[in-house]
């Protein structure tokens, strides 16, 4: 494996006496798209969170293309984060503006492209997530599936070289799902780079290049996603597996 | 005369009411560029000191917070005494109209200060995050994405203290400005009459009201929202 | 700086003066009383008339509070006080105070009442009403103690601004805490006894004021 695009190394994250990360190590490689499973409370969104440091690790690195966003200063932490895309649960799009300013505020203020072509680079955006036409509508007014795929467009914007995602279905209908996915099966296709926490599974079993089985603040076990859903190793995942399933 | 006649005139006096119009005028013109200072003084005060307390500085918080306590626990005609009557002793006279705006600018800014703060707590921990997560730093996420969700926010309640205090001009006439209720006091004294009151009365309500009306629209369309 | 302190915080006179400002709190305290029990009773009543079905109780119930809102405290008590005489009621400056403010803080009342009777869900007037309670009951026993949870925060810093209220009654010469410390001012030419009653109101309203701030953390969304 070359160098990968994303590297965690002997990650420990504690809030006070509770250890909720406990050694993690992972490699995502350029244009791999790594899917993270487990029960609640396994640590999976905190990991994923330490990623772009919204949650500050206690020890241990993360390499963004090479560089360490864990040890960097406050003014660096900021251009790096532009390099990693983030995509939450609850959206939060910002509901005083509109979808286009949604899409452009950080490319003018973070990036400080000039207006024009913040605009330009929104619209295009809005537009691989299918939403063009609802380029002028306040957030408020889009259905879930519709703001998701806002956020998407608000990180795409940014020119990221990886792409976070945390449980970006679980606030859905289900009938809104599908859209969600697309958009990322999109994003996996061109080559996009991505982390996945979500408990989608069959779309991991048809999208994922590998998929990380988390409990208790570790690694259990990785693999493909036809090893670890048809034949997992270890016990722990097995009995998640089932409960799942069931 | 019988009563109701007699009412009228002591209360509804037509040629009292046109002989101090012209003074009533000056005192609603006063009044109302008295709030504006106040206003124009509290809200930016207010406003800049909630954002300074969203930086998280012990010590600067600590004055803020001992700030807008006793901005809000002080009666404003105490402070506005101990400035008018306390600092001619230091040889500082400060003149009637600054003692007004400095002090109700002053307590103006310490609720202020709470109602946008209590605005900023209520933005949600998310959009902050977001912000941060697309590389904005601290001070354009507040700017950009907390501060006008937080004011909107703060918008109804801020308007009700806004008129709560402007209409605290009327305490001027204690330190002698001209403003309204000066006016209709000093002609009262003249003329003998209650009339001047009323038509003091009357000048409030006219400047007042459209404050009232706003918070009663505000409120509506709170309610639509929700 | 010694002028100053002198001036300001001089502990002599502060101590001389002593007995007049309590004399003057007390005043404030049997104003606080008054003002507070009648404002809110008034408050209620403008309340349940401005929530009434029937426009022609709620729509003067709405004037009513709206005309007291725009109208400054001290201007109503001014009018009571020296305007009434005109019309052969003479009237006590403790009596003009406590009905000027009285008024004034029905209104402020009513609106903190509306807004927590208009909190409390519809269901429980149904289900309390299913349960055969009268619409009487069910305003006593259901709506009310909910609604008066609900705006707690909002009822208890308007009372503070009652008590702050109170100072004015200073200007019709009602020797209450603030007439008596300005008093004091003007017979020894200095200030502390005006600060010292700022110190009274600050000892007495701080702590409400803080309980105000925990309360009301959030605005809602």
């Amino acid at each position: 494996m070359s160098r990968p695009m994303l590297e965690i190394v002997a990650l420990e994250k504690s809030f006070g006496d509770l250890k909720v990360l406990r050694d993690i190590n992972l490699r995502v490689a350029t244009g791999e798209m790594v899917f993270v499973i487990g029960p609640s409370g396994s640590g999976k969104s905190t990991m994923l969170r330490c990623c772009n440091r919204l949650e500050e690790p206690t020890s241990g690195a993360i390499l963004i293309d090479g560089k360490d966003i864990v040890g960097c200063s406050s003014s660096a932490l900021n251009r790096m984060r532009l390099e990693v895309g983030m995509v939450f649960q609850g959206f939060h799009l910002y509901p005083h503006m509109n979808v286009v300013a949604n899409v452009m505020l950080a490319q003018i203020k973070a990036l400080k492209r000039p207006k024009d072509e913040a605009r330009e680079r929104a619209l295009a955006m809005l537009d691989r997530v299918g939403l063009r036409h609802r380029a002028e509508t306040m957030p408020t007014q889009l259905s879930g599936g519709q703001q998701q795929r806002v956020a998407i467009a608000r990180a795409l914007a940014l020119d990221p070289k990886v792409m976070l995602f945390d449980e970006p279905t679980s606030a859905l209908d289900p009938e809104l799902v599908g859209s969600v996915l697309a958009v990322m099966k999109d994003l996996k296709d061109s080559g996009m780079t991505m982390l996945v926490v979500s408990h989608e599974m069959g779309f991991a079993r048809e999208a994922a290049d590998r998929v990380v089985f988390m409990d208790g603040g570790l690694v259990v076990e990785e693999g493909p996603p036809e090893q670890i859903f048809a034949n997992p190793k270890a016990e722990r995942t097995q009995a998640f597996l089932s409960r799942v399933r069931a | 005369m019988d009563g109701l006649d007699r009412f009228l005139t002591t209360f509804f006096n037509a040629r009292i009411f046109a002989r101090y119009l012209p003074d009533m005028l000056a005192g609603v013109w006063t009044t109302i560029w008295l709030a504006a200072a106040v206003i124009a003084l509290g809200l930016s005060l207010g406003l800049l000191l909630a954002c300074l307390r969203a930086y998280g500085w012990r010590l600067a918080n600590f004055f803020i917070i001992c700030f807008a306590d006793m901005g809000r626990a002080l009666p404003p005609l105490v402070l506005i005494l101990i400035i008018y009557f306390g600092l001619p002793g230091l040889g500082l006279r400060v003149p009637g109209p600054l003692v007004l705006i400095l002090v109700l600018g002053t307590v103006l800014a310490a609720f202020a200060e709470e109602i946008f703060w209590a605005g900023l707590t209520s933005v949600p921990k998310g959009q902050w995050e977001a912000g941060r997560a697309t590389g904005l730093g601290f001070t354009q996420t507040l700017v950009q994405i907390a501060l006008p969700q937080a004011a909107r926010l703060a918008l109804p309640p801020l308007v009700n203290r806004v008129l709560a205090i402007s209409k605290m001009t009327a305490l001027g006439s204690v330190i002698g400005v001209s403003e309204i209720l000066s006016v209709a006091s000093t002609a009262q004294s003249f003329t003998g009459s209650a009339a001047p009151l009323t038509m003091g009365a009357i000048a409030y309500v006219i400047v007042f009201l459209p404050l009232v009306v706003l918070t009663r629209l505000l409120e509506r369309r709170f309610a639509w929202k929700v | 700086m010694q002028d100053f302190i002198r001036l300001f915080f001089n502990l002599e006179v502060m101590a001389q003066t002593l007995p007049l400002l309590m004399q003057g709190l007390w005043m404030t305290a049997k104003l606080c009383a008054a003002v507070i029990g009648l404002g809110l009773v008034g408050g209620l009543f403008l309340a349940l008339g401005a929530l009434s079905h029937r426009r022609w109780l709620r729509w003067p119930a709405f004037a009513l509070i709206d005309f007291l809102r725009a109208l400054p405290p001290l201007v109503l008590l001014i009018f009571i006080y020296s305007g009434l005489p005109f019309a052969g009621l003479a009237i006590s400056p403790f009596a003009a105070v406590a009905v000027a403010f009285f008024l004034n803080n029905s209104a402020y009342y009513a609106e903190i009442y509306r807004a927590g009777i208009q909190s409390v869900p519809t269901g429980q007037t149904e289900a309390a009403r299913a349960c055969g309670l009268t619409t009487g009951q069910t305003l006593a026993h259901v709506v009310l103690p909910q609604a008066v949870r609900n705006v707690l925060p909002d009822l208890l810093s308007n009372t503070v601004e009652v008590v702050k209220l109170t100072s004015l009654a200073s200007v019709v010469s009602l020797a209450e805490l603030l007439y008596s410390a300005n008093m004091a001012r003007s017979l020894t030419y200095n200030a502390s006894p005006l600060v010292l009653a700022a110190l009274v109101y600050l000892v007495l309203l701080w702590p409400l004021v803080r309980l105000v701030s925990r309360y009301q953390r959030r605005l809602a969304a």
